[in-house]
């Protein structure tokens, strides 16, 4: 949580010495919390206002980072309970578990690759591989995963328990910084040593939020930065009672020992989806079919999505279904929910159709025409720039029917005979079945 | 160690659904919904008194535009509403969610008498709690409502869609049969307020409401619909009074008709298999707005009803 300046004002000198370059102490403490200087600048500082002021200037959620180069993950960072609140910032991280008694690792990896899906024009997927060591056996356990690094691009989470396994498997691929999952009450200290050692972050677990906490600032004090918290219990209400009152603490409370990432485990869609909403930032998951991401994937896409920034489709002509020079030519907006009510629909009425999406910043149809963003000659300039006279014959535009006082000025412009549809899009497939024929 | 614990001067209010024989009806029980003080299952913060309620969806006509894989699971009942409604109940729905589509003027125009002989006969049919909506054409759902209303009058039903256009003629229809009302606003947690303010100023309880802020299926605007449940449940427990009823979302309507559960194997491979595909979209939708803090859900496969209890019934231990 932010400090105002009299806070920040109450740890300083108070000698207004000018050496900071401001004319006062209160003026050098208003800066600071306009985070427009920073506390170096003060010489006479004591260490105990530093260490203050210092944790009060960190995000209350740290982010981390698994893995490295254009694959590597950010986790955590987050600022809010609400995403109407300003925005969730790193989606949750998926992670799919393999066992390192798995027989073909070469086939789980194609499994793997396969979880990525092309949703409007941009590719989404899983991020992280999590390696089991059900064998139980060191040596088995690193080869696996140096195997997993040197053949998949996705960063890998380390479980065990097992300090001697996990260095023996970071000796190969530290330089690929995994998540070691994970620390407990009896091996914190050698877990510890080896995640500063190989520089990689660390996941700790604890058998409630106190032991966690607790657990957290033992291997802070360790010089341990990068973590991440598991509170232990796989039962989703505890789960999601636990990740609202670990949020909640860091955030409202700026309680630094739980202010990490926390993770989930889900054996469902059911669960999954639940974490991906309440607060998951990590969810590793035995699920591994296309049929089972793909909805994840798209809810995960949801949730985070900034609110106040709305996803706009890339204007365009849009073919619905393979429509053909006397299919209907239907006309909207580029707001993506806009599209995502329209195309369905389209879709449901089994008619191919040409749909324009027009540059409308994003706005939907009533809201553009109000603005002054969806009008005859915003339509007449997309139907010039996509081609439309030459991929439809009939000289036809439907338009939304809550903008049917463009009719005449988008004849006029077009030389197209305007037909007016229906206001909302629950009403398509019956016009297209209907009055279009 | 301290924990951050809301004091939340609100509540949602808990409406009941359905009436016995001592409530001069019919039905084998009732369903309350809401009452809740507390986000979302924060057990450890308020109290739960009911658990989110699941209701099926039953049409009165068949549903034609239904994947494959939805019909066949009612296949021998899909001409039949009573028939189907009984399924529904035996496969251990809350509530009958009834859709009198067959009264739309550009399908089947069926009369006020003929869609009310079919809510007699999903009553008779069945003991569970009723929900009716009527097929969605605001002017003849206005003209029909108040025969609905009065063949179940005495059932304490929920009927709907009570929306701008036709909220009067419905809050007049729910007030004769003592029925309770869905209102439904096109996504605007404003417009949602204001309706529940003109049905109340029309002598309505304003705890006899439901608010339907619109649905949408996961991928197709479920984010918006997320935020402003949200952002309604959040105005309950500051104790804005016209903001504290329970909450219905349609979680199987808005996913059987997207590409996402219709697309088979050979036109999109890399989706996976479509006959599970359909079943978890609409598990994801109903786990997604169980977290927004949606009361009451309405869903369509058996095997998504299925898991979503047994999940509901997870998320309700302490």
């Amino acid at each position: 949580m932010a400090l105002s300046g009299l806070d920040i004002y109450k740890h300083l000198p108070k000698t207004n010495c000018k050496k900071c370059g401001c004319p006062t102490c209160l003026a050098f403490a208003m800066a600071l919390a306009a985070k427009k200087t920073s506390l170096d600048k003060c010489p006479d500082i004591t260490e105990a206002a530093k260490q203050i002021l210092d944790s009060a200037s960190l995000p209350p959620m740290a982010t981390i980072t698994i893995g490295e180069g254009a694959k590597k993950v950010e986790i955590g960072g987050e600022t809010v309970m609400f995403r109407h609140e300003k925005t969730f910032y790193h989606p949750t991280a998926i992670a799919i578990s393999v066992s390192d008694n798995e027989t073909n690792i070469q086939e789980k990896i194609e499994k793997i690759k396969k979880l990525h899906f092309d949703r409007v024009g941009m590719m989404v997927g899983v991020d992280l591989i999590a390696l089991k060591n059900d064998s139980n056996d060191t040596d088995k356990f690193a080869a696996v995963a140096k195997e997993l690094t040197d053949k998949s691009e996705l960063p890998l989470i380390l479980l065990s328990d097992n300090p001697q396994t996990i260095e023996e498997s970071l000796k190969n691929i530290s330089q690929k910084r995994p998540l070691v999952y994970c620390a407990n009450s009896k091996n914190f200290e050698q877990m510890s040593r080896i995640a500063k050692q190989y520089n990689v972050p660390l996941c700790i677990c604890g058998k409630d939020i106190e032991e966690l906490a607790e657990l957290s600032q033992k291997i802070t004090a360790l010089a341990v930065k990068d973590i991440v918290l598991d509170c232990s219990t796989r039962a989703v209400s505890k789960c999601i009672q636990n990740f609202t009152k670990i949020r909640r603490l860091a955030l409202k409370k700026n309680f630094r020992p739980l202010g990490f990432p926390v993770i989930a485990f889900a054996e469902n869609v059911t669960e999954a989806s639940a974490y991906i909403c309440k607060y998951a930032n990590i969810l590793i998951t035995t699920l591994d079919k296309p049929e089972e991401i793909l909805p994840l994937i798209t809810l995960r896409l949801n949730i985070y999505t900034d609110p106040q920034k709305p996803i706009m489709m890339e204007p365009k002509l849009y073919a619905v279904g393979t429509p053909n020079e006397n299919s209907p030519f239907m006309v909207t907006t580029n707001f993506s929910l806009t599209y995502f009510t329209v195309t369905p629909e389209i879709e449901n009425s089994k008619i191919p159709v040409w749909l324009l999406v027009c540059d409308a910043e994003g706005m939907s149809v009533l809201t553009a025409w109000a603005a002054d963003k969806f009008n005859a000659e915003i339509i007449d300039t997309w139907m010039k720039k996509t081609d439309v006279a030459n991929k439809v014959k009939h000289k036809k535009i439907i338009i939304p029917g809550y903008v049917s006082v463009m009719s005449g000025k988008l004849e006029e412009l077009t030389g197209w005979q305007v037909l007016v549809g229906p206001k909302e899009a629950a009403a398509i497939p019956k016009y297209l079945k209907t009055i279009w024929k | 160690m301290e924990h951050v614990i809301e004091k939340w001067p609100g509540n949602v209010y808990e409406l009941t659904i359905g009436a016995t024989k001592e409530d001069g009806g019919t039905r084998s029980r009732k369903v309350k919904a809401g009452g809740i003080n507390t986000l979302p299952f924060l057990h450890f913060e308020g109290l739960t008194p009911n658990q989110p309620l699941i209701a099926m969806e039953v049409w009165d006509i068949e549903p034609s535009e239904w994947p494959e894989n939805l019909k066949n699971e009612f296949n021998e009942v899909l001409n039949n509403a009573a028939q189907w409604a009984k399924k529904c109940e035996d496969l251990g729905a809350d509530l009958i969610c009834l859709r009198l589509l067959s009264a739309d003027p550009d399908g089947k125009n069926a009369s006020a008498t003929e869609v009310a002989r079919t809510v007699k006969d999903v009553l008779s049919a069945t003991s569970i709690p009723l929900m009716i909506l009527g097929c969605g054409n605001n002017e003849k759902d206005s003209s029909i409502i108040m025969d609905i209303s009065q063949i179940a009058k005495g059932e304490n039903c929920l009927i709907g869609m009570a929306v701008k256009e036709n909220f009067k003629t419905f809050t007049a229809a729910a007030q004769a049969g003592g029925h309770s009302l869905i209102a439904e606003t096109p996504l605007d947690i404003n417009l949602e307020k204001q309706l529940n303010i003109l049905i109340s100023d029309m002598g309505f309880g304003s705890d006899r409401i439901v608010i339907h802020p619109s649905t949408g299926g996961v991928g197709y605007g479920f984010e918006y619909c997320y935020t402003i449940i949200e952002r309604t449940r959040l105005a309950s427990l500051s104790n804005d009074k016209m903001m504290s009823q329970p909450i219905i979302t349609f979680v199987g309507q808005e996913t059987w008709k997207i590409k996402e559960c219709k697309a088979d194997e050979t036109e999109k491979p890399e989706w996976g298999s479509l006959k599970e595909r359909g079943v978890l979209w609409e598990i994801a939708t109903a786990s997604g707005y169980l977290q927004a803090g949606s009361d009451i859900l309405v869903m369509n496969h058996p095997k998504a009803v299925n898991e979503i209890k047994n999940h509901i019934n997870k998320l309700m231990e302490k």
